[in-house]
């Protein structure tokens, strides 16, 4: 299903369900962005979204659909989690990543706005996310659409 | 955390002021507001205004207006310009800190602060402006009894 929405720029951009041909395209962006290349672990969790929990797991690409052709511009994934660290069952948003020249454009937004979409459909009322407290711009992002520190510290050591 | 007051009349007025960058305010009418020195304001209104946060408009209906950016602004910026946040980690004369105890409570309030830093840092005030929006229409703080682990006992 593919929902196409207008965001605040007037960019008209397609959200939909990622699919094979588009990895490529999402490796590509998470490395522009990330300045790290994860192609094995992309392509290995995509197969693994497709398999396994399919209903439970998300994965979501942002398409500028002007000018053609159409370009990936941003990706989200996500899926449920029930249990762990005595968590209840919530929606766990592992990556999303917009391209720089779409920023402030309000693809971010409706991308975690998909996924929050899916997760409420799947039966969850809650969106979890992990960030590093050095990467203010994406905190202030996930502040900016509502989302307050939960009641889980991470915690960890050097082996 | 407590912040000083300077700090806390920078938040308020530049909340106030950024509701409507159109309007301009007086010193008197946010101070009236707020139940806060007039005086004091005005010298906190000067130091927003040096940072590029605040304009103040002379004349008839003249007042402060905002001209910073709501989504780029954060609560850290403004703070940062009446106080300084990092004091654990730059604190040099605290008793007993050359002694392991002290540099062991010196981590640990790092932490603290690292934590009030990045918290900060990451709320805009057009992020505030939608804390409020949410508050005012009975959408409040996150409830904490979600956090109870039963699968941790």
């Amino acid at each position: 299903m593919t929902v196409e929405d207008l965001t605040e720029d007037m960019q008209p951009i397609a959200i939909r369900p990622a699919e094979k041909a588009d990895l490529t395209h999402v490796v590509m962006l998470d490395e522009k962005v990330t300045g790290i290349g994860k192609s094995d672990y992309i392509f290995d969790l995509f197969e693994r979204y497709q398999t396994r929990r399919p209903d439970e797991r998300f994965f979501y690409v942002a398409e500028n659909l002007t000018p053609t052709p159409r370009k990936i511009v941003g990706f989200i994934i996500g899926e449920i989690r029930a249990w762990e660290f005595g968590s209840e069952p919530c929606g766990w948003v592992f990556a999303i990543s917009v391209d720089h020249d779409l920023r402030e454009s309000g693809t971010g937004a409706a991308l975690l706005d998909r996924l929050s979409e899916s997760f409420r459909d799947a039966g969850v009322n809650r969106l979890r996310t992990m960030i590093s407290r050095k990467n203010h711009l994406l905190m202030s992002f996930f502040r900016s659409r509502g989302l307050m520190a939960g009641p889980y510290i991470q915690l960890e050591k050097d082996l | 955390m407590k912040l000083q007051t300077a700090s806390r009349l920078a938040i308020y007025a530049v909340l106030e002021l950024s509701a409507d960058p159109d309007r301009q305010l007086s010193a008197a009418g946010i101070s009236e507001k707020y139940g806060l020195s007039t005086h004091h304001l005005s010298k906190v209104l000067h130091t927003l205004g040096r940072a590029g946060l605040v304009r103040s408009v002379r004349g008839a209906g003249g007042g402060y207006a905002f001209v910073g950016n709501p989504k780029r602004t954060t609560l850290l910026d403004v703070i940062e310009l009446f106080e300084t946040l990092d004091e654990t980690q730059s604190a040099t004369h605290d008793p007993g800190l050359a002694t392991d105890a002290g540099q062991a409570l010196k981590s640990v309030l790092g932490e603290i602060d690292e934590m009030t830093r990045a918290t900060l840092n990451s709320i805009t005030i057009s992020t505030m402006h939608m804390l409020m929006d949410r508050n005012s229409s009975g959408f409040g703080m996150v409830d904490q009894d979600q956090g109870r682990t039963p699968g941790n006992g």
